[in-house]
């Protein structure tokens, strides 16, 4: 395909297949959400939220799966190929502003709207709404203790959010070391890195899953423990959400590693992969430091 | 989908059929997909807003219940800005973006496609929420928390996920725009050649990946505390209904600069053409609109001057407000400068482009008086804000809409539209338009709140003529129905030249009228 030609693709029935379903699963997705507040959740939604992830899966495994394929007879062209690349670099960005929003509003409520509550800075004057707030970080004692019970407790920064720290940190060396092997062709040790990346992403996943086990049940910090219990799990949840995704991305690449999917130049699944991985890292270092250490 | 790229060394046209549009990953088709759900969602919001004005015909409550109204300025918003203005622009620039920069196609057809036909059934979910028991959200199209959380109809839920959907859908496009202008120029089409209709689209696609995530998470936190518990916009558990302004404001001004700029473009390419001159001033409109992006990130609290603002806020969204008017004013500078000594001709784009000039800058000034923020405290609210943006969104973008699909139809289809009909089209729409939302000014500073089902005796003459403009402005919508219908199926309109204008600028003009089912087969050379 090296004529000057352009590469002009033909119809597939994939885009309409995501289409629906996607808006199978986040219809069914939003009935479950919508019947249990009011009452009792239908069968049907849950039926359909079944099926519907079911078509996802496949929709998944079908597009993804061509689109490999193509790559692996050589279809691509050196255009097409630039255009995923920059493709990953704009979608991960977005990826960056949606993270934003939520530290937008941690930062929002630590610096503004607590201290106000509380009675201090520009608009004190709010504390009229719950006279004998006072205004604290980590936020244990909420204004309404009757409706946001608080917490007893937050996690502490330096045992288990540390280890994390420690792991996913290892993991983005790791995983630039199966990167070097897989240039220098030596697939043993691109899988042996690749194996021990995500091994640690899972570990890091295990000591998130305990550490939510502990606030919970320990330390009474739920999403309905107030703002700081809000910003904690939606922060650290989406970003265990992305880890996931991340660790199944990698988990992909060990696959295609093994089945010689790539070329010491060409191998953009794994960096975008790779990418993935590093922006995941970023934000729990951001995490880290904004969320359990200040 | 293999057998597809095989087939990319022949020629092949448009499969037969209505899987054609279902299948297709031709940046004409879906283009084309756009523009239609585009027009059926102008339809329904239109009726919509037709329902509002009937209501406010007179002062009282004749025609619907308070509820009912306001479901229906929400849906009439939100239908508007997402389901007509935003696809419109979108299949403008999957028509003109690979035309114009030379290129076979978008740089991801699938995805394409895929980001299209999420659209119809994001808008099927969101339409369907009037059916549901409590009706429709009614808490207007920016949703201010508490109204949209403790306060919401049962139906919200539907709304968050309807409002994922598009935002999946937008990202999507936008990436595919973004990725085609990076990659995908002709041999010789350096950024400062492009095309004004690309850059504007550049700019604007980096601002809907830069936002739309944000509204998505916006709407998330509204869904996590509806439904699970969480205080984000809820003061008893430390959070604040004003943090929702701000997220929503973050998110919604930047989106306000997404509905204008790609219409700057095209009024700049039309306004040239009929000028016969080339723009006055690329390079600033360029750097102007670059400018515009970069501040809609630092001004959106200007929304929000009444809700209790620090002093130091006040004053730095006021002033960087203001400074929006800079690149602003250069553009209209500009574009008035280019029609100087041209020779210009009156067809229906170029008069609905002087139109866009004319009544975005009206728009514009009452967007500057808006932005003194002790000023503001007087208008918040009334029908002078619903006056303001109406004017940058009416005869702003949807004016430059009307314009582009004028301008380029002829080399879409092959076919003129009927001048005669196009100029009855403009008259009545640019009388209708003046004599719905000019009014609204004096009402508006009159102390005339919006959203409101009833109003005061006072109000009571210039909402009638309000309604009555209204009407003629949606009824003169229909002459642009027919008069597209009769262009293209009906296949009336004598045969257009590959120029179609007189000496019109950029690539597209070069390639044969209609322009054939793959633009480019091989890059052509941009001197």
């Amino acid at each position: 395909m090296n004529t000057p030609k352009y590469y002009v693709p033909a119809r597939s029935h994939w885009p309409i297949f995501g289409a629906v379903a996607v808006f199978l699963t986040l219809f069914s997705m939003a009935s479950i959400i919508h019947e249990s507040s009011q009452g009792s959740v239908g069968t049907g939604s849950v039926v359909l939220a079944v099926i519907s992830g079911f078509l996802m899966l496949y929709m998944l495994f079908g597009w993804f799966g061509e689109v490999v394929n193509e790559g692996l007879r050589g279809l691509n062209s050196d255009q097409l190929k630039r255009s995923f690349r920059f493709s990953m670099g704009w979608f991960i960005f977005s990826e960056v502003m949606f993270f934003a929003a939520f530290f937008g509003a941690l930062f929002y409520a630590r610096m503004f709207a607590v201290p106000w509550l509380g009675g201090e800075g520009a608009k004190g004057e709010a504390n009229m709404l719950w006279e004998g707030f006072t205004a604290h970080w980590p936020l244990l004692t909420t204004p309404d203790m009757n409706t946001y019970p608080g917490a007893m407790g937050v996690i502490d920064a330096w045992k288990l959010p540390f280890i994390n720290t420690v792991l996913l940190i290892i993991s983005s060396v790791t995983l630039t070391f199966a990167h070097h092997s897989l240039r220098a062709q030596n697939k043993a040790a691109t899988l042996k890195w690749i194996a021990l990346t995500l091994a640690l992403g899972v570990a890091f996943m295990c000591v998130q899953i305990y550490e939510y086990g502990h606030a919970m049940n320990d330390l009474n910090l739920t999403l309905n423990s107030g703002i700081y219990g809000s910003t904690f799990f939606m922060l650290t949840g989406f970003h265990g959400a992305h880890v996931t995704l991340g660790a199944i991305m990698i988990f992909v690449m060990y696959w295609r590693v093994k089945n010689d999917h790539f070329t010491p130049d060409d191998h953009f699944g794994f960096e975008a992969a790779a990418w993935y991985w590093h922006f995941v890292d970023v934000v729990w270092l951001l995490l880290f430091t904004f969320v359990y250490v200040f | 989908m293999s057998h597809a790229i095989e087939s990319a060394d022949h020629h092949h046209g448009p499969d037969k059929g209505f899987l054609r549009w279902v299948y297709t990953t031709n940046h004409k088709d879906i283009g084309t997909m756009y523009l239609l759900l585009a027009l059926g969602s102008l339809l329904i919001g239109g009726t919509m807003a037709f329902v509002i004005r009937a209501e406010l015909f007179q002062p009282g409550l004749q025609l619907v219940d308070p509820n009912f109204f306001n479901q229906m300025t929400t849906m009439h918003g939100l239908i508007m800005v997402f389901g007509a203005i935003m696809p419109a622009f979108v299949g403008l620039a999957n028509w003109l973006v690979p035309m114009m920069i030379g290129a076979p196609d978008m740089a991801l057809p699938r995805i394409n496609n895929w980001s299209f036909w999420l659209l119809p059934f994001a808008f099927g979910m969101l339409l369907c929420t009037l059916f549901m028991d409590g009706g429709a959200p009614n808490f207007g199209w920016t949703f201010y928390a508490p109204l949209s959380t403790s306060y919401a109809p049962p139906s919200v839920t539907f709304f968050i996920f309807s409002v994922h959907i598009m935002g999946i859908s937008s990202i999507m496009g936008a990436v595919n725009v973004i990725v085609t202008i990076f990659n995908m120029r002709a041999p010789g089409m350096t950024f400062m050649k492009m095309p004004l209709f690309v850059w504007t689209w550049l700019i604007t696609a980096f601002l809907l990946i830069a936002v739309m995530p944000v509204l998505a998470g916006v709407v998330t936190m509204m869904l996590m505390d509806i439904h699970f518990g969480t205080s984000f916009f809820d003061a008893a558990g430390g959070g604040d209904p004003v943090l929702f302004q701000h997220v929503f404001w973050f998110f919604g001004h930047p989106e306000v600069y997404i509905m204008i700029l790609p219409a700057f473009g095209i009024v700049s390419h039309i306004i040239s053409t009929f000028s016969r001159k080339p723009l006055f001033g690329y390079t600033s409109m360029v750097w102007a609109t670059a400018s515009i992006a970069v501040l809609s990130f630092i001004v959106w609290a200007h929304h929000m001057f009444t809700v209790g603002l620090p002093l130091v806020g006040e004053l730095f969204f006021m002033y960087s407000t203001m400074l929006i008017a800079v690149p602003t004013g250069v553009k209209v500078f500009n574009w008035v400068t280019t029609m100087f000594r041209g020779s210009m001709t009156f067809e229906t784009p170029m008069l609905f482009a002087i139109a866009f000039v004319v009544l975005f800058t009206i728009g514009g000034l009452s967007g500057l008086m808006l932005a003194i923020a002790p000023a503001d405290f007087q208008y918040h609210d009334t029908y002078f804000v619903v006056a303001h943006f109406h004017y940058v969104l009416v005869p702003g973008a949807l004016f430059s809409i009307l314009a582009g699909v004028y301008y380029w139809l002829p080399k879409w289809c092959g076919r003129m539209y009927s001048e005669t009909l196009g100029k009855w089209h403009f008259w009545l729409s640019f009388i209708g338009v003046n004599i719905t939302f000019f009014p609204m000014h004096f009402v508006g500073l009159a102390g005339m709140p919006r959203r409101i089902p009833d109003y005061a005796l006072q109000f009571a003459d210039f909402n009638a003529i309000v309604s009555v403009g209204a009407f003629i402005f949606g009824l003169s919508q229909l002459i642009f129905v027919y008069n597209l219908w009769r262009t293209t199926i009906g296949g009336k309109g004598e045969q257009a030249t590959d120029k179609v204008w007189d000496e019109p600028d950029g690539l597209e003009w070069d390639i044969p009228s209609p322009a054939p089912y793959h633009s480019f087969q091989e890059p052509p050379q941009v001197k």
